[in-house]
């Protein structure tokens, strides 16, 4: 099974708000795929019918191989859900919580949930209702990753994390990819995406708007160059030069990715001082496309 | 810092919230105390009357249930048949509104949100307080306006208005300080309402303990202090001020435990959870369980001492002064056919039938709370299908409420036979009449997964309306002459009146093969719909 997760043209509507307008995604088995995209853009609703807790209303879903809502239970334990927000029974300890689910699951490994519990630094003990919102989220990141369910859906697993646990669940999420689990790790921390994920699909009001390796998604952007010169130079009207800005000798823009070589020819001409290209991160990319379409629904108001 | 910043946002909020509830709630009570009157005054006749008072006045069973009646007025009689009852359910009301804009809020964290803002400390207390407290004398206006409207004296009509709501006012307040004892809103509810059946209790031994008994339990009973006004019968307006000071007692202690405790804490203190589940912790039905066995202790230990005292009551009746004819048709209509003694027997059981299907609603509500707290999602996305999970609730209210019955059963068995000599039999035969409740109550439950798995939003509202129908349809529809048809929608009119009826098994397999329907159609429905 070369895709652990296949989506093509799913559609989900609530009364008459469309949270999914014909979404695909596909997650390749033992990647790690990172699902971005901004609050109310339909990253959870997916994750729902991938749970089989929501009916598509059109469209097609296939999980590890079966239908998301007819093999729900089977499919269930092969694999472990991190809820985007954490609710667990008040009056239940995080210990009794993360055995209950694991049981429900299946099974879960004793020695790999004592060692996570030392990880995360959680006292399992602890009656829900006492944990604050980082530790609830700790909970159900113990009780998934102590399952060993092939497929971790985790839905922004760390937006209540301290920055140190925040680094511990990366060095969770490196462990499980090595011993070959695939993970779709839905997020709005660019950051945490651009460390953790193989590939990475941008959603936008209920659609796939980019998809593919990091690398792939830079090739269709943008590099920004800063250069200090040794004499003037007019970039003007070259094609693939956006954002110019010349202060004296010191020149700063974006340039497409296919004028780069071209660009860079006009800037030695001219000597180079000193000069550094960077790559567009994920929050740029991200940033751009959001913008762009914002400005797109601004136009046409 | 200003203590009540914030108030009349607050105040607007929680009107809005209950813009439904209350409303209806308030028109049931004054509709009730008011139907009650009228019907008393087009039925009975003044010698009627007089015989009433003659045989209640000696009847324990009759001042077990309603309290002692103190006059053969039209008003004397109303304040004895539904005095005590109407202020039950203005404190149940009362006691839901407090909790739901206290403690509630705070458990789930939206007074988090809420006290972040130009919101004083005290200020969601307060504003509780003065909802319920508004609601408790637009209740007072109505009432007593309803009352006079059908013929009854001004002043009476007042007392007894007023004895009504000030006991819920009482009640209010009560719940306001079980709202600051634990962190939970459940158990806060729970304290609240045990609080108000022990008042229940308390007045129902006092009334019918007769003169050698400890008939000054009544006064221990903010519920008893609603008989002890005597509306109708010399109005004692200082009997008010009883209520009036617990009032003041129980919120003045609310406010104190604000004032020291920290947000989102309780008073009683918290205890640490085992750090690991135990055996009983591995499936579906071992959650719902955990979950839910508190509650059903709880509910357990009130048909305990309730049906014991009710059983231990019976003892009496049966020796009836003044056996009239129209006494023995009163009592025919609310329960049995045969002897008095098993027609109060019978009233009773059907009163435990009706808490039993109460319990059993709540179980299967459960699902609907759980699943809007969002504690549905985590189980149902492990190998826990939703049936599974559905039915590990719906397992709690089957199995419950059939504990419960037999809990009746045998509690007013050992209270009536120890009394009477023949305990063996009493147990026996009693415990088979509350059973013959159980499929009643399954039907109600039934009819409540049914809205869970089709009609979710409507799964709270729709459980409790039926409850409360199939209530006042016992208690009211033969009082207020409601057509045969419409008692007939209430699976307890086809309840045989054990003991003393004899039993069809017809009705009883209809019942069950009609509940057994019902879930297998709301779970059905539910493996279609969304969750979550």
């Amino acid at each position: 099974m070369a895709h652990a997760i296949e989506v093509h043209g799913l559609q989900k509507s609530f009364g008459p708000a469309r949270a999914l307008a014909g979404l695909d995604l596909t997650v390749r088995t033992g990647e790690v795929h990172a699902y971005l995209g901004p609050n109310g853009a339909g990253k959870t609703t997916t994750l729902r019918i991938l749970l089989g807790l929501l009916k598509a209303d059109g469209g097609e879903a296939r999980l590890l191989g079966g239908d998301p809502w007819r093999d729900a239970t089977r499919l269930h334990r092969r694999l472990a859900y991190v809820p985007g927000d954490v609710t667990l029974w008040p009056n239940l300890s995080g210990g009794e919580i993360i055995d209950l689910l694991g049981r429900l699951r299946g099974g879960l490994d004793p020695g790999r949930r004592a060692a996570l519990c030392e990880r995360f630094a959680l006292d399992p003990a602890k009656k829900a209702h006492a944990y604050s919102k980082g530790n609830r989220q700790k909970v159900a990141l113990v009780a998934a990753l102590a399952s060993d369910a092939e497929l971790l859906l985790l839905d922004e697993p760390t937006s209540g994390l301290d920055p140190i646990m925040e680094a511990t669940f990366r060095d969770c999420v490196e462990d499980e990819r090595r011993s070959g689990r695939t993970i779709l790790l839905s997020s709005h921390i660019l950051a945490e995406a651009e460390a953790l994920s193989d590939r990475v699909s941008i959603i936008r009001d209920g659609r796939c708007v980019e998809t593919g390796t990091l690398a792939e998604l830079r090739h269709l952007t943008r590099t920004a160059v800063d250069a200090e010169l040794a004499g003037p130079v007019s970039l003007d009207g070259v094609p693939g030069v956006h954002d110019l800005d010349v202060v004296g000798l010191r020149v700063r823009c974006q340039v497409d990715n296919e004028a780069l070589n071209d660009v860079l020819r006009h800037l030695t001409e001219a000597g180079i001082r000193t000069v550094t290209c960077q790559p567009p991160t994920l929050e740029e990319l991200f940033l751009r496309h959001y913008l762009a379409e914002r400005d797109v629904a601004g136009a046409s108001r | 810092m200003s203590g009540l910043a914030g108030a009349g946002v607050l105040a607007r909020l929680a009107l809005r919230r209950d813009r439904i509830m209350l409303p209806a709630w308030v028109y049931v009570v004054t509709a009730l105390v008011a139907g009650t009157a009228w019907t008393f005054k087009k039925v009975y006749s003044p010698a009627g009357r007089v015989q009433l008072l003659v045989s209640a006045g000696h009847n324990p069973g009759l001042l077990f249930l309603y309290g002692r009646l103190y006059g053969t007025s039209v008003g004397a009689l109303t304040a004895w048949r539904y005095g005590v009852w109407a202020a039950i359910f203005a404190a149940v009301m009362s006691i839901m509104l407090v909790i739901r804009h206290t403690r509630a809020d705070e458990e789930s964290g939206r007074l988090e949100l809420i006290g972040a803002g130009v919101v004083g400390r005290q200020t969601p207390l307060t504003v509780a307080l003065a909802v319920a407290g508004a609601a408790d004398l637009v209740l007072a206006v109505l009432i007593a306006a309803a009352l006079t409207v059908v013929g009854l004296p001004a002043a009476g009509a007042v007392a007894l208005a007023l004895a009504i709501t000030t006991c819920s006012l009482a009640f209010a307040c009560v719940a306001a300080l079980a709202a600051q004892l634990t962190s939970g809103a459940r158990t806060a509810r729970g304290i609240a309402l045990g609080a108000l059946g022990l008042a229940y209790l308390l007045r129902a031994v006092g009334d019918s303990a007769g003169a050698r008994g400890p008939s000054w339990l009544t006064w221990l009973s903010p519920l008893g202090w609603t008989e002890l006004a005597r509306p109708f019968t010399g109005d004692r307006w200082w009997a008010l001020a009883l209520p009036l000071a617990l009032a003041v007692t129980a919120a003045v202690a609310a406010y104190t435990v604000t004032a020291r405790r920290d947000y989102g804490a309780g008073l009683l203190p918290d205890r640490p959870g085992r750090p690991d589940g135990g055996r009983l912790l591995g499936d579906p039905f071992g959650l719902a369980w955990r979950l839910q066995w508190g509650t059903l202790t709880g509910w357990a230990a009130g048909f305990v001492f309730g049906c014991a005292a009710a059983g231990a009551a019976a003892k009496g009746v049966g020796a009836l002064v003044g056996g009239s004819a129209s006494v023995r048709h009163e009592f025919t209509r609310l329960g049995g056919q045969a002897g008095l003694t098993n027609a109060y027997l019978a009233a009773v059981m059907s009163i435990a039938g009706l808490a039993a299907a109460a319990y059993a609603v709540s179980a299967v509500l459960r699902l609907h709370s759980e699943e809007a707290a969002g504690l549905a999602e985590p189980v149902l996305a492990t190998a826990c299908g939703r049936i599974r999970w559905a039915l590990s609730h719906v397992a709690m209210a089957v199995a419950g409420s059939g504990v419960l019955l037999v809990v009746a059963g045998v509690a007013a068995g050992l209270g009536y036979g120890l009394r009477a000599g023949n305990a063996g039999t009493e147990v026996a035969s009693l415990t088979g009449a509350a059973l013959a409740q159980w499929p009643a109550a399954l039907a109600v439950a039934g009819a409540t997964i049914v809205l869970f798995g089709a009609f979710p939003r409507a799964a709270m509202a729709g459980g409790w309306t039926m409850v409360s129908a199939a209530v006042l349809a016992v208690f009211f529809g033969p009082l207020l002459r409601l057509p045969q048809w419409v008692m007939d929608i209430s699976p307890f009119t086809h309840v045989p009146k054990l003991p003393g009826a004899t039993v069809h098994a017809a009705p009883l397999l209809w019942l069950t093969l009609a509940a057994a329907i019902l879930a297998a159609a709301g779970l059905a429905a539910l493996r279609q719909r969304d969750v979550g």
